[in-house]
């Protein structure tokens, strides 16, 4: 019987992350892609669809040489790629595509090869937020931290947690941009971005890239890789709003609800279930929504649950073992590193090994709120339950 | 005027599309107009041509008392062009009376933490942004 499941088989990132001041954002792409499908042990003309954000899978595939006959140009901000691994999983298992390619590539910091940054002003965040005197994400995404300070209590300190707590896996993790051991008091002593946002907050701005490769569970075992393969056992995405001012409660993405539900109900697991977890932190709160809409903890209490070091190494629920966007590498869409992380973890090959993971929950955000994914990987042995 | 400051930029300039041009005529009186459902007789913002709640279309423009109290914020210490004179400045979410929220400006008020509080009561006020007026937000003058 014909096992349709999809797995990842191939995953890497480019070589050089953080400051690539000589590579362009396609380059990115490119060098990732052969990566990926070298980790997975394959050719490039074994690859029959081809997914990305930020440019065209055509552009991508093209500079490759592949004239795919699946394409996902899904461009949610930097959940795309999550969402890209779940349609793929979709399109392989109705049998439309045997290996999917999904590549990230972006210059955000050196903005080599990179399109230019516009603002429509007839667009309703033109019309409607830009007057105001918005200038990027730092001004947009910590929108409602203070409506969720004052509903719940979170203190400035617990907030200045996240950061810390971060650092403690960045300082095992050589790729990591930033690897010194943080205090709160350094936190709260970095410059004010947006207040109530320190820079040690905000994350960073670099460059870099990753790749992924999906087949079905058949085809890895036919074809066997170098690699043990990591099975998409649930996968999700939603979408909210385009207008961060427009969110429905400042205080709780309705995306992250509803896409790890669709995750989580797919993959017949629950948090309890997950021995490690990555979500999205372009800012230092989105971890704390994260861990309460996705069910983790309950609501009001993410701040004390990462303070209190339950989300660093030893803790009992290891979070962002990379280092996060605020310590390890932020593009700009970085959810593809999100996966990265997981699929190493779930190899036992990551820089801060978590032993023993066999479920990884990957959470990630597109826009300021406005999107999310999901993605719920396993071991085979996980898969097997 | 117009919102140039010392900085030589101006403050970014809304372009009124179709279905939002009423709003934009409204601001230009010094009024502060949004719509209403007739099916659900739900308020919402921002202007479009269906009901957001239950997706009627039997939707009309009302004007909104102008009284609001202010949701959340951030204080931006990065000025966007044109707003380097006032920087640090709030970047507001209002909930306006009616129940629709919309991003603002805060005026009339030091724009610190200490004088901002959340749920505090405001009302409506209008300020240039090139051939346009946005409506920004002042503490209310009559409250408590």
């Amino acid at each position: 019987m014909s096992d349709r499941r999809a797995v990842i088989v191939g995953a890497a990132e480019t070589e050089r992350i953080g400051v690539v001041p000589d590579v362009s954002a396609l380059e990115m792409h490119v060098e990732s892609a052969r990566l990926a499908v070298a980790d997975a042990g394959l050719r490039m003309g074994d690859v029959d669809g081809v997914a990305t954000a930020g440019i065209s899978p055509i552009a991508v595939a093209h500079y490759l040489g592949i004239a795919p006959t699946y394409v996902d140009a899904t461009t949610v901000g930097g959940c795309s790629f999550l969402v890209h691994v779940r349609h793929a999983a979709a399109a392989i298992a109705a049998g439309q595509c045997e290996v999917v390619l999904i590549t990230h590539g972006e210059s955000g910091r050196s903005r080599v090869g990179a399109p230019p940054r516009v603002m429509d002003p007839a667009s309703p965040m033109g019309q409607f937020e830009a007057p105001y005197g918005i200038s990027g994400p730092p001004t947009l995404f910590p929108i409602g931290v203070l409506r969720y300070m004052k509903e719940f209590g979170l203190t400035h300190e617990q907030l200045a947690s996240v950061p810390v707590a971060q650092r403690r896996w960045s300082v095992n993790v050589p790729r990591a941009m930033y690897r010194d051991l943080l205090t709160v008091d350094d936190v709260l002593a970095s410059p004010m971005i947006a207040y109530p946002m320190h820079l040690l907050e905000c994350c960073l701005v670099t460059d870099g890239g990753g790749a992924l490769v999906v087949t079905s569970a058949e085809r890895a075992k036919a074809v066997p890789g170098p690699k043990r393969p990591v099975y998409v056992l649930g996968a999700g995405e939603a979408a909210e709003t385009p207008l961060v001012s427009m969110m429905e409660d400042f205080t709780t993405s309705k995306a992250f609800r509803f896409s790890s539900r669709s995750a989580f109900a797919e993959a017949g697991l629950r948090p309890g279930d997950v021995d490690h977890l990555m979500i999205y932190d372009a800012f230092a709160h989105l971890p704390i929504f994260g861990l309460e809409d996705l069910g983790f903890v309950g609501r009001g209490e993410a701040g004390d649950f990462i303070a209190d070091g339950n989300t660093s190494p030893g803790g009992m629920l290891p979070m962002n073992t990379n280092g996060g966007g605020l310590s390890y590498t932020h593009t700009g869409m970085y959810g593809m590193f999100l996966i990265q992380e997981s699929v190493r973890q779930l190899r036992g090959e990551a820089a801060a090994q978590v032993p023993g993971v066999e479920v990884s929950l990957a959470q990630g955000v597109g826009g300021m709120f406005m999107a999310a994914g999901t993605l719920i990987l396993g071991t085979e042995a996980a898969a097997g339950r | 005027m117009n919102g140039a400051d010392g900085a030589g930029a101006s403050k970014a300039v809304p372009v009124p599309t179709p279905d939002t041009e009423r709003y934009w005529q409204g601001t230009a009186r010094g009024e502060l107009w949004i719509q209403r459902c007739g099916a659900c007789g739900r308020s919402y913002f921002y202007p479009r041509g269906g009901c957001p709640h239950c997706s009627s279309t039997d939707v009309t423009w009302t004007r909104a008392s102008g009284r609001a109290r202010l949701h959340t914020y951030v204080i931006s210490h990065r000025p966007a062009p044109g707003f380097a004179r006032g920087t640090p400045y709030a970047i507001a979410v209002v909930e306006l009376e009616e129940g629709p929220r919309m991003m603002t400006n805060i005026v009339g008020v030091a724009n610190t933490p200490e004088q901002l509080d959340l749920d505090m009561a405001l009302e409506v006020d209008f300020e240039p942004r090139g051939d346009q007026m946005v409506p920004v937000f002042r503490p209310a003058t009559d409250a408590p």
